[in-house]
């Protein structure tokens, strides 16, 4: 079910006029870094957001007419309403770092770990930001755009273990 | 010279000393699959587990950019291997969300079908390993022998048992025949009776119920706030069902009831799953009796499903569609726009973030992963129990490492 109307006056109301956009009746409103705290509280104490369903990056580095780097995007849903909300957090080089929404959902927490590991966004205020699925000695991010699908791989970053050592 | 240590001494000194550290997995039975769990044990208590995953990750995020729409199906059977028909559904309903396209009456049904089959093989291989866990071997073989039916149902719609890969961009892979319709409905026919001789064997043993009552509790409010969904948040009391609030496929036209519990305990996601059999048996019966004729598959005019090979062989229209679709320049009218589309998997909320860029590939396939999302749960629902309910917890969670890690 798309946002509906009620919940983007009171963030319009709160925020000033966020960009939205709507397609396949799924609402998306771009957030500044500096605001998406402020939102997501918003959100999830008054407008009734329970879910965090997921949290998500994507790079544009390759995406035609893109203007951003990366755009961060929230999932959210309500338990209660049924109602759906995405927000979107577009983010550039050099500076990474959006604030971490473990304090509002506890699930962000592997979500974040996951986004970091993937793209290198850092998330501050989370309380274990370490890679997740990739090996903790991991140089890159992989889902980066400019890290190659094919290749000889990372094997030469990590020791080569005989029997007797190992 | 005092030789024994001051209170405080002895205290920081056990702190260090007495909690050791066991290395659960990656390789154990009871895991089913390769994840591992560091647990800090006092004698036999779960003090702390710290999850380790990642063993299993094969990158298929990564993977579904390069792969095209009907290509990356076959990657989605391998996500959560234990009822890959559903992810079949997941990725295309996500696919044709981002296309918009909308799906012949027949194919929904179909797919409906394929789906709630998915579901219980799926229950069937939870409940079934969670009982073998917890000491309940005739209860697996009850669960397997089920399995195995609908693994031949699968076989004779689209000659796969395993890794199905069923489903197309705008349609399925083949029609459902007299024969595959036939098999469902014994399947329905018979399939209750083992559910009741099912729950007879565990929902009042003894040795079952202690094992699994009151361990690893999830409370409502926290399963909400940590994104838990499907039977898991069932268990705890939350009903949200994406088949009732965000009706897709046929599930509108279908009923069926949501499966709830409170306690919210192992038994409370055991007895859910058992009682979700039930209703998608009811799903099944009614969807199977009630498929719409016509095509399964949106137009071939229309330049969106790969038509079928006999259509390629013998007409011009097929064989250029089919030409169409196959070549990475032509292929699908993508808009460059993002949508994210989800199903109610066995497991919960799987769904797909798309962003389409024009081409026939996806820019990006972020896949929601339930199994991960359950996972995170894992160290809070074990803290203070004993390590023997290790196995029982993580068999209710119901953890399938590939979707894990992808």
């Amino acid at each position: 079910m798309p946002a509906n109307s009620a919940t983007l006056a009171t963030l319009t109301a709160r925020f000033g006029s966020l960009p939205t956009s709507e397609f396949r009746g799924q609402t998306r409103v771009v957030v500044a870094r500096d605001q998406l705290l402020g939102v997501m509280r918003l959100l999830r104490d008054e407008l009734r957001f329970d879910l965090l369903v997921d949290v998500t990056c994507v790079d544009y580095l390759t995406y035609r007419d893109a203007a951003n780097r990366f755009g961060l995007a929230y999932l959210l849903a309500s338990t209660d309403t049924n109602e759906r909300l995405t927000i979107r957090v577009l983010l550039n080089e050099p500076n990474l770092t959006v604030p971490s929404m473990v304090g509002l959902w506890k699930g962000a927490d592997w979500l974040e770990r996951e986004v970091f590991d993937m793209f290198g966004i850092f998330f501050d205020g989370h309380p274990d930001l370490r890679r997740i699925l990739m090996p903790e000695e991991f140089t890159a991010f992989p889902l980066r755009k400019d890290y190659p699908l094919q290749g000889r791989g990372e094997r030469h970053n990590f020791p080569v273990l005989t029997r007797n050592e190992a | 010279m005092s030789i024994a240590p001051s209170i405080s001494e002895r205290t920081q000194a056990s702190e260090k000393d007495y909690l050791w550290t066991l290395n659960f997995g990656p390789q154990h039975p009871a895991t089913h699959t390769t994840l591992r769990i560091v647990l800090k044990l006092d004698g036999e208590r779960v003090v702390d587990a710290i999850p380790d995953i990642g063993y299993l990750h094969s990158g298929f995020e990564k993977i579904g950019e390069k792969l095209d729409y009907n290509q990356y199906v076959t990657v989605t059977d391998r996500m959560n291997y234990i009822s890959p028909m559903a992810n079949n559904v997941a990725w295309h309903h996500a696919v044709e969300t981002l296309l918009g396209i909308e799906l012949t009456p027949r194919c929904k049904y179909v797919r409906t079908i394929v789906a709630e089959l998915a579901r219980i093989s799926d229950h069937l291989l939870c409940t079934g390993a969670m009982g073998l866990d917890t000491g309940a071997f005739t209860f697996f073989l009850y669960a397997f022998y089920q399995r195995e039916v609908i693994y031949d149902i699968f076989e004779a719609l689209c000659g796969a048992r395993f890794t199905n890969s069923y489903t197309r961009v705008g349609g399925v892979m083949h029609d459902v025949t007299a024969t595959t319709v036939e098999k469902i409905r014994r399947f329905v026919k018979t399939f209750p009776a083992t559910l009741d001789d099912m729950e007879r064997l565990l929902n009042r043993n003894r040795i079952f119920v202690d094992r699994t009552k009151d361990v690893g509790v999830l409370t409502k409010d926290d399963a909400t706030n940590r994104s838990a969904t499907g039977p898991i948040a069932r268990a705890s009391g939350v009903s949200r069902d994406l088949r009732k609030d965000e009706p897709y496929l046929a599930y509108a036209d279908l009923d069926f009831q949501v499966c709830c519990a409170t306690a919210g305990d192992c038994f409370a996601r055991y007895y859910v799953r058992m009682a979700e059999m039930r209703e998608s048996l009811r799903i099944v019966a009614q969807a199977v009796e009630n498929i719409p004729a016509g095509p399964i598959n949106v137009g071939v005019d229309e330049r969106t499903t790969l038509p079928p090979k006999s259509q390629v062989y013998q007409t011009i229209e097929g064989t250029i569609t089919h030409f169409e679709l196959v070549m990475l320049n032509r292929g699908f009218t993508v808009p460059s726009e993002e949508s994210y589309a989800a199903i109610e998997a066995p497991n919960g909320e799987l769904g797909f973030y798309l962003v389409g860029d024009g081409s026939n590939i996806a820019y990006r396939a972020r896949c929601r992963p339930p199994s991960f999302i359950h996972f995170a749960l894992f160290p809070d629902l074990i803290r203070g129990h004993t390590l023997s309910d290790v196995v029982a917890v993580l068999g209710s969670l119901n953890i399938i490492a590939a979707e894990l890690d992808r």
